[in-house]
């Protein structure tokens, strides 16, 4: 029963660390107190923000331009990349383009976007579901190439033609890569949309609290929104894990 | 006159087959057939890696029998019943199930890794039903099908688990009764026992001769192990090592049903000492 009750507190206890190691660090001074304020103070921001503030408007932003960018990558990658994973010699001849821009970092790609879309949401999007989609796509085709092969043959032998074959048996063989891509992809849409939200003409969304808050030098703010942007990476994360296991619950077996 | 049909059994390979001399002139082996045949292959070729396989390979194999394919290790078994099934390319040949091509023939094939054969995302009963979704049938047809399969095996098995829910043996059984919903013409088994216990193998076995008693679908079944090669089967095929040809094709003319005693009955462990004898002469060659 103690060892039960022990196991299920073990994760909380490096949260209360930190904090622990936070409060004393603030009581000893170790760094100017308007650098790092004690850690209630940015709790208080962080409540106050959501409750009263613009921080739960920015939140909803955030949330909002990651989940769409997302989707459009969606939309997009996942047809593509089970049609070229079924068609793997088509996937070689392009599979340089895909991994070259796949490992071309997202911002370098900003002026382009700023130049088709204008300073707006739709660059923020779009660059952020540039980059997802192709996270997406390759996590798919590798998903069907991979699939097991004694399955296609088994659908074929059974009569599916070959559309039958991608939908009913590829689309389900890559699920599980699938979600790889995709949970990588919402995390990188994340990380872009913050950042264009920082740099790129945005009245809201916490990359623009952020950087606000950090010229008006309002610390605990800005902590503040570090961890409503943390919490959101988690949350997503978490959201489709537990899609994840409910969906593609043969995975691994 | 069965048996008459089963003498007229006649095998030629390309090469020269010490143990079945052709009944026919070889020239002609592609224009004749003997009576009771179902599946006939002609001038089949295969390189594997740039070794031959297969070269220039004829096979009759009759209607409504079941024929063990027996041989070597390499020397294709699982590959010629691909090829037959349509799921290999062949190099140059033909086959024809009476007179029709696989595109226009129902077939069912039984995988010997059912675990990767079967569709975990659906549910033991959504993959019985799979095939005859694919046939375009309404639900209430399927259902009907699907009844009657289950109303012949009587297995105890709860069909609303998803496959890697069911033991191994209730995994095959899943997917044999998938391959026979559709009712085939030609039902394929590539060493369909060989991953699991000795029990299950032997439960198993019967039910497929239960199957095969009820429905006379001709069946070929690629087998490792003698024992049960000949226990099933009406004809064993015994192949030769690479450039494979076939060795000979021997009748197992044992009543059905059989059972644990007709493995100590004399005939068939002479056949099964027979077909020994041939296995380890071509296994040396």
């Amino acid at each position: 029963m103690k060892m039960h009750l022990l196991a299920r507190l073990n994760p909380v206890i490096g949260v209360v660390l930190l904090i622990l190691v936070w409060w004393i660090a603030t009581l000893l001074e170790v760094a100017d107190p308007v650098l790092l304020p004690p850690p209630q103070k940015a709790l208080k921001a962080l409540i106050d923000g959501l409750v009263s503030g613009p921080l739960l408007h920015d939140f909803g932003q955030t949330i909002y331009r990651t989940v769409l960018s997302f989707l459009i990558a969606s939309a997009i990658a996942i047809p593509l990349g089970v049609m070229l994973g079924a068609a793997d010699k088509l996937y070689r001849s392009v599979e340089f383009v895909i991994d070259f821009f796949r490992s071309t970092p997202a911002s370098a790609v900003f002026p382009l976007f700023l130049v088709l879309f204008g300073v707006g949401d739709k660059t923020k999007i779009a660059v952020a579901a540039f980059g997802a989609s192709l996270v997406i796509l390759f996590n798919v085709a590798y998903g069907v190439m991979n699939a097991r092969k004694t399955r296609v043959l088994a659908a074929k032998v059974m009569g599916a033609n070959r559309l039958q074959v991608l939908t009913d048996v590829y689309f389900w063989e890559s699920l599980p890569q699938t979600f790889i891509g995709m949970r990588n992809g919402i995390s990188l849409s994340l990380v872009i949309i913050v950042v264009a939200e920082m740099f790129i003409g945005s009245t809201d969304g916490i990359g623009h609290r952020l950087i606000e808050a950090q010229m008006l030098f309002e610390m605990p703010t800005m902590y503040a929104a570090i961890f409503a942007a943390g919490a959101l990476g988690y949350g997503m994360n978490w959201v489709f894990l537990t899609v994840e296991k409910t969906f593609v619950h043969w995975g691994g077996k | 006159m069965l048996s008459r049909a089963r003498s007229a059994m006649r095998l030629v390979t390309g090469g020269a087959a010490e143990a079945a001399p052709p009944a026919q002139p070889m020239e002609k082996s592609y224009r004749w057939f003997p009576p009771g045949t179902h599946i006939t292959v002609r001038g089949l070729s295969k390189q594997f890696q740039g070794s031959v396989l297969y070269e220039n390979f004829d096979l009759d194999l009759p209607r409504g029998k079941v024929v063990s394919v027996f041989g070597p290790n390499g020397c294709g078994k699982s590959t010629i019943i691909n090829m037959i099934a349509g799921l290999l390319p062949m190099d140059k040949g033909e086959v024809l199930f009476d007179g029709k091509t696989i595109d226009e023939t129902r077939i069912g094939y039984v995988f010997q890794n059912y675990r990767e054969a079967l569709f975990p995302w659906l549910r033991a009963i959504d993959n019985i039903h799979y095939p005859l979704k694919l046939m375009g049938l309404s639900r209430h047809e399927r259902n009907e099908r699907v009844e009657k399969l289950l109303g012949r095996f009587q297995v105890k098995i709860d069909f609303n688990r998803y496959p890697y829910e069911l033991s191994g043996g209730q995994q095959q059984t899943v997917s044999i009764m998938r391959s026979l919903v559709m009712e085939p013409e030609v039902l394929f088994l590539d060493e369909p026992f060989s991953a699991l216990d000795y029990e299950m193998t032997l439960f198993m076995r019967d039910q497929m001769q239960k199957v095969f008693m009820e429905t006379n679908t001709t069946m070929v079944i690629v087998s490792h192990d003698l024992e049960e090669a000949v226990y099933l089967a009406d004809h064993v095929l015994l192949l030769t090592r690479r450039p494979t040809r076939i060795a000979d094709f021997i009748e197992v003319p044992l009543p059905r049903p059989r059972s644990a005693e007709t493995l100590s009955d004399p005939v068939f462990v002479d056949i099964k000492s027979r077909c020994l004898e041939i296995f380890r002469r071509e296994a040396k060659l």
